[in-house]
């Protein structure tokens, strides 16, 4: 991908920044300046906190340039716990453990490199959220 | 506004066609539709495509097409609304005879697909979907319906067999069609088996990727009746949007897109899904189908699968679908599929649809969708003059 295009929405992919409606309270992934459900502009940040769970999800074993040598993974329609579906792929799981309202979190992970020598890209993925370990005293 | 008919028809088959480019394969189904209508030079050509730019390096398609059919010198553009590219490009052409631009309007949707490898025409179909949010997560546009038709499943209760129906209907009305690039029977067994693409959308429930053109001559219905000419008029003709992205949809299950052109259709030529002869749905996979028959009112949410298992979809059925072979089995070249969908109800309402001619067959609808349901054109036409009238058809 472009390298201006990555550096603008990097606060989007990296730390799930949104908006949220200043009219109607809408929580808005990914920005986009105008709320689609009141149409008023919607300018105001908002920080997501990454939970959601599972609306529906696919194991992919075809995949388009620069995707293949990952096959199979699994993408899915995460519904974010403040409102907003997002498009994701699911990273540290496996293929058969997946359900529709698994709860999951958001992390950075790789997504794809351009080559050996070109930039890697990072993105946001989901993993199922991890049980807490005893917390010490 | 004026009323509008189609006067000629021309196609070529759908398949891989090594031998032949981009502008001969247009080229020969504009010329194939002139002589058909017996025109010599139309006043304007509108041409649907969608990968042009991405596939054979070539934009200004409008320009190449018109100059290769030996037109040069008449108004020329491409229109693009991803795979609803041929279904834009006609309404456009329908929009300038209503409108009295013109008289003579040439129409054409032209795809070329087969040239590069598959990961290749993987990676430009997701440019249909929303390219930063959908595309750039590695998702293919096969892998989008998986999710829709994973969670009709859930919600819905069914098992990815219960989709055979749409695949098993469009390969038997394939088998009669000449330009069909699949020609042949499946089974219900064959379909159980069929290799995953992205779960639970296997080969078995996805249109085939392939070459080909569709073309159609547009006039007023006033020119066709006063020369005596057979002709399918444009009874309905809407468009409708959502959003690009499924996860921005409200209800990813309902193709509100759908549902609001059929309504918009329905209005303007006075019928409902009832007084409908046939479908030629965009079944670019199995749950595009069932997702289609709900919005335009053919089945209930989450019982549109159901009109397919009980075989009322067939050319005997309650509403026949893709007489023709549809997306599935005719192939999907995608920005020319609105125009071959065209065509084939043309054939149908004329009555020279041959083994596959459906009965009394006088008013049926097309649905042309871009992306994942973003973009979703309808279409219903209706045959004006006797069969026996005029000047025959071949």
């Amino acid at each position: 991908m472009e390298l201006a295009a990555y550096w603008r929405t990097s606060k989007q992919r990296l730390s799930l920044q949104g908006e949220v409606c200043p009219h109607c309270a809408a929580k808005l992934f990914p920005p986009r300046d105008v709320c689609p459900k009141c149409s008023g502009p919607a300018k105001t940040p908002y920080q997501f906190s990454g939970k959601g769970n599972v609306y529906s999800f696919s194991t992919m074993y075809s995949a388009p340039e620069g995707f293949e040598q990952y096959t199979p993974y699994v993408v899915a329609l995460i519904k974010l716990d403040e409102g907003p579906m997002i498009t994701a792929q699911l990273t540290d799981v496996s293929k058969e453990d997946v359900y529709i309202g698994m709860p999951v979190e958001m992390v950075t992970r790789k997504m794809c490199a351009d080559g050996d020598a070109g930039p890697i890209v990072y993105n946001y993925k989901f993993r199922p959220i991890l049980q807490s370990i005893a917390t010490p005293a | 506004m004026r009323d509008v008919s189609i006067i000629g028809i021309g196609q070529t088959p759908v398949g891989e066609h090594w031998d032949r480019s981009l502008r001969d394969l247009g080229a020969e189904a504009m010329l194939a539709a002139m002589e058909n209508a017996h025109l010599e030079r139309p006043e304007a050509l509108y041409v649907g495509n969608m990968l042009s730019g991405q596939l054979s390096h070539q934009e200004n398609l409008g320009a190449l097409l018109a100059d290769y059919a030996g037109l040069r010198g008449i108004e020329a553009v491409k229109v693009e609304a991803s795979c609803a590219s041929g279904a834009a490009a006609f309404r456009m052409g329908y929009m300038a005879v209503a409108g009295g631009m013109h008289d003579m309007v040439l129409v054409c949707g032209a795809e070329k697909m087969t040239d590069t490898l598959g990961e290749r025409t993987t990676s430009a179909l997701v440019a249909a979907a929303d390219a930063t949010y959908e595309g750039e997560q590695g998702v293919s546009f096969v892998a989008l319906n998986a999710l829709l038709m994973q969670r009709y499943m859930y919600e819905f209760g069914y098992k990815r067999e219960d989709f055979g129906g749409f695949a098993i209907n469009a390969h038997h009305n394939a088998v009669h069609n000449p330009y069909a690039m699949f020609p042949k029977e499946i089974s219900a067994k064959a379909f159980a088996r069929a290799k995953m693409i992205a779960e639970p959308v296997s080969l078995l429930d996805s249109s085939g990727i392939g070459d080909g053109a569709a073309a159609v001559v547009l006039a007023p219905t006033e020119f066709a009746l006063r020369h005596g000419l057979p002709a399918v008029r444009v009874a309905g003709s809407a468009v409708a949007t959502d959003a690009v992205a499924i996860h921005d949809r409200d209800d990813p299950l309902f193709l509100m897109a759908a549902y609001l052109s059929s309504q918009r259709a329905y209005a303007q030529a006075g019928v409902g899904p009832g007084s409908l002869d046939f479908f030629e749905l965009h079944d670019a996979f199995t749950i595009m189908a069932a997702l289609s028959l709900e919005a335009c009112g053919f089945a209930e949410r989450g019982q549109g699968v159901r009109l397919a298992m009980e075989d009322e979809i067939s050319l005997s059925g309650k509403i026949p679908i893709c007489t023709m072979g549809g997306l599935k089995a005719r192939g999907h070249p995608v920005g020319a599929t609105g125009m071959y969908q065209i065509v084939e109800a043309t054939l149908q309402l004329l009555g020279i649809a041959g083994e596959n001619q459906l009965p009394d067959c006088r008013v049926g609808m097309t649905q042309n969708i871009g992306g994942s349901g973003a973009n979703i054109i309808t279409h219903i036409l209706e045959r004006v003059t006797p069969l026996s009238g005029g000047i025959e058809w071949s």
